[in-house]
């Protein structure tokens, strides 16, 4: 599998980024946050992305999806990264449709993934419970209850959590926080009594919310319960992978914004994008997204080919997302100087950005820790 | 089978056959490395045989046309040639300034005469070359060279001064940049020569480095006489085929460096050793998590290198991401060089003697060396100007 774009990638691209530039520009996400929308994104947005197939990609075809992969995933999340463009392919597509897909009977399968992959239904997961991604972290209680389970626990960041119709929960049946064993998915209904969704409002206008399960009876169990862990984290693998592609986007799109300005912008008499110390810093930023880039698109190819590698490449690749990403927006806000700092300006959008999809899925520092353990040291 | 895969098994049958074991171990330092020339030597017995038999295969100039000595792949075999060696983990069988910098300039831009007359003497590694570029008084300022050449019928009368010109005191011969006319812009009076270094008026002064090694020299040129057919290109044209020539000169130094460091002990496992371990893990928080950020960094950079090569091999136009490697990948180097010395401690500082391993003496020197890398070739800075402009298209 080579870096270089097949046809069939070209066009999605293009198509992504026609698409989020005609539907969803950082102007949207402007408007959503400006008019304080309940939903948090475009459901008419997202069903038109539905429409042409991006909700849909890694459902089978039998299940109304498009059957690619993660490589042409990470494709569209880059263009919706350049634009910051809200939609559920982070908390669904990445997420909770790859876990009902991988672990749901077929039944659960045959009912929920074409909703998905017509754009018709969030499925958010509820997995960490604490300020820092913690995968094991797990203290949400899962007790057996009338031939099922009833879940009990608070969780602290779910992403949609409070526009999904339904959650995929990590939930403990067995052992104690910290612990890899005895971790459990089950697939729980929004509307099942004692689901308590509270909206969070983040520094990046993208929705997250706190979600507390109170007794909650599971509408299924996936897979096996308390050997949940390897499935989850090979599909945190995706999500980590599909983020740093979103994020790649969005340095890629601040360094041309800040570039252009470097061009335009006038000081004693010359466009400041003459002066050797920020041509310097430019170009060495250059280089750090190329970096990035080659490391990110790599991940995604990894995990597509099902390379034993993959993990550490995820690993890699979110770490230098995540930094490059910062240090991106840092950079454009220093160059564009006061204007920088204004919210009337787009930048600050991505600088806010930048932070929380660090944090998401575990941060620099998380991935560096885990490329160290995965490499054997 | 795809023709390609064809090759691949060919190539791979070959080499398991052909390339000595000891051949097949990484060098422990650079004096392993063959070089070729009239005066050539050899490390081992092993040594001389890879490299005869790689230069009778053709391989030494793999993607060269077999006229001039080459090997005649296409660009495409090439690769999985290179892939093979490194699978295999075979030494550079001619290390070369000629295969590496001067050959794809003459197939370029030589007339018939000059590839018949030079190519295969580089391919077979009959005769080293040296790059004289720089000057005391152009460094990073290439362009403003003065070393004069004057023609004098069918000949250029050579006088002035290189520096920093690599093994000048072991090569045959010399490509330069010589100021043909003074009178025109710097860039327009710059011409492209080939010189015999065994012409009258020519001496070589090695330069001490902190490294304590010497591998580059002050040559002195006093009244050299040169033949006009010598001159690569037209007059006053050699400022264009200088910067072509830095361009495979920059992915050349990114890649030799590469290759070295990964013959040696990981610096994960020199960690572990010295600092200790804790369930498997470096024990030292700190320096673990700077490992991490390094390892990814490299790994980072390898995969931009893939990228890049599949992409122009898809028909991209080749640009100044040179540039990009050439920083990137000396700036890594140096932190690799750094983060071994300062993890080794004292065992990382002996000059020679007793007290230390051969690796641990390396350590050291290769440490001093690796700051001349972001030197040569283009400065770092000079790197970043590059970019800027022509990549960025940042204004003057």
């Amino acid at each position: 599998m080579s870096f270089v774009l097949t046809e069939e990638q070209r066009a999605i691209a293009k198509a992504a980024s026609d698409l989020v530039a005609r539907r969803a520009p950082v102007a949207h996400l402007r408007a959503l946050r400006d008019s304080r929308d309940p939903v948090g994104f475009s459901r008419e947005v997202w069903r038109e992305m539905a429409s042409v197939g991006f909700a849909g990609i890694g459902i089978p075809e039998a299940h109304g999806g498009s059957g690619l992969g993660l490589t042409e995933l990470g494709l569209v999340l880059e263009a919706c990264g350049r634009a910051l463009a809200p939609t559920p392919l982070v908390s669904t597509v990445l997420l909770g449709a790859p876990l009902v897909l991988a672990a749901g009977d077929e039944a659960l399968r045959a009912r929920e993934l074409p909703l998905v992959a017509s754009g018709e239904r969030v499925i958010a997961l509820a997995h960490e419970e604490g300020p820092h991604h913690a995968p094991t972290r797990v203290t949400t209680r899962a007790e057996p209850h009338a031939g099922g389970f009833r879940l009990t626990g608070e969780k602290s960041f779910v992403l949609d959590g409070h526009v999904a119709d339904a959650f995929v929960v990590v939930a403990r049946v067995a052992g104690e926080a910290d612990d890899p064993r005895g971790l459990a998915l089950f697939f729980v209904e929004a509307s099942a009594p004692g689901v308590h969704a509270t909206r969070l409002h983040l520094v990046d206008s993208r929705n997250a919310a706190r979600v507390r399960f109170d007794g909650v009876t599971a509408a299924a169990t996936l897979g096996v319960p308390g050997e949940a862990f390897a499935l989850l984290d090979r599909v945190l693998d995706g999500a980590r992978a599909g983020l740093a592609a979103e994020m790649l986007g969005g340095a890629d799109e601040v360094f041309a914004r800040t570039l252009a300005y470097l061009k335009e912008r006038q000081q004693f008499g010359v466009a400041i994008g003459s002066f050797q110390a920020l041509q310097h810093r430019a170009a060495d930023l250059y280089c750090d997204l190329e970096l990035t880039r080659s490391v990110v698109l790599e991940a995604l190819r990894a995990i597509d080919r099902g390379d034993p590698e993959a993990a550490r490449l995820v690993s890699a690749a979110k770490a230098r997302a995540g930094t490059t990403f910062s240090r991106a927006t840092a950079e454009a806000v220093q160059m564009h100087g006061g204007v920088g700092v204004t919210d009337e300006l787009d930048i600050g959008f991505f600088v806010k950005r930048a932070r929380v999809a660090d944090v998401t899925f575990g941060d620099s520092a998380f991935h560096r820790d885990r490329f160290a353990r995965l490499s054997g040291f | 089978m795809s023709a390609l895969d064809d090759f691949r098994a060919e190539a791979r049958a070959w080499l398991e056959a052909n390339c000595p074991a000891s051949m097949r171990t990484p060098p422990s330092s650079d004096d392993e490395d063959t070089w070729g020339g009239r005066r050539a030597t050899f490390f081992s017995d092993d040594a001389r045989l890879w490299f005869e038999r790689m230069r009778d295969r053709g391989w030494t100039a793999p993607t060269w046309p077999r006229a001039y000595g080459g090997g005649g792949l296409s660009e495409a075999e090439g690769r999985v040639l290179e892939e093979e060696l490194r699978r295999l983990g075979c030494r550079m069988a001619l290390k070369s300034f000629g295969i590496w910098m001067l050959g794809p300039v003459l197939l370029e831009a030589g007339t018939e005469e000059q590839k018949r007359e030079h190519l295969t003497g580089i391919a077979r590694g009959e005769l080293r070359w040296c790059q004289g570029y720089s000057e005391p008084g152009a460094g990073s300022d290439l362009a403003s060279l003065g070393m004069r050449a004057v023609r004098e019928g069918d000949h250029y009368v050579v006088s002035g001064q290189k520096i920093w010109t690599s093994h000048a005191d072991k090569a045959d011969w010399m490509f330069c940049l010589v100021r043909t006319d003074p009178s025109v812009p710097k860039r327009d009076g710059i011409s492209f020569l080939l010189v015999d270094m065994a012409s009258p008026g020519i001496s070589v002064r090695p330069i001490r480095l902190i490294s304590g090694n010497s591998p580059f020299c002050e040559t002195f040129f006093d009244g050299v006489r040169v033949p006009a057919r010598n001159l690569v290109g037209r007059e006053g044209g050699g400022w264009a085929i200088a910067t072509s020539l830095l361009k495979h000169e920059r992915a050349m130094i990114a890649r030799i460096r590469d290759a070295r460091a990964e013959a040696e002990e990981a610096l994960e496992s020199i960690a572990k050793r010295v600092l200790g371990e804790a369930r498997g893990e470096v024990a030292d928080r700190v320096v673990r998590a700077e490992l991490a950020q390094l390892g990814i960094d490299v790994l980072a950079n390898k995969l931009a290198l893939r990228r890049a090569a599949e992409e122009v091999a898809a028909g991209r136009p080749a640009g100044a991401e040179s540039s990009m490697f050439k920083y990137c990948g000396t700036e890594l180097g140096k932190r690799r060089r750094e983060m071994r010395v300062r993890l080794l401690g004292l065992s990382g500082l002996g000059w020679e003697g007793e007290g230390f391993t051969p690796a641990e003496l390396s350590a050291t020197r290769d440490w001093l060396r690796s700051r001349a890398s972001s030197i040569e070739g283009g400065s770092s800075e000079i790197q970043l100007n590059i970019l800027a402009k022509r990549v960025l298209g940042l204004p003057a």
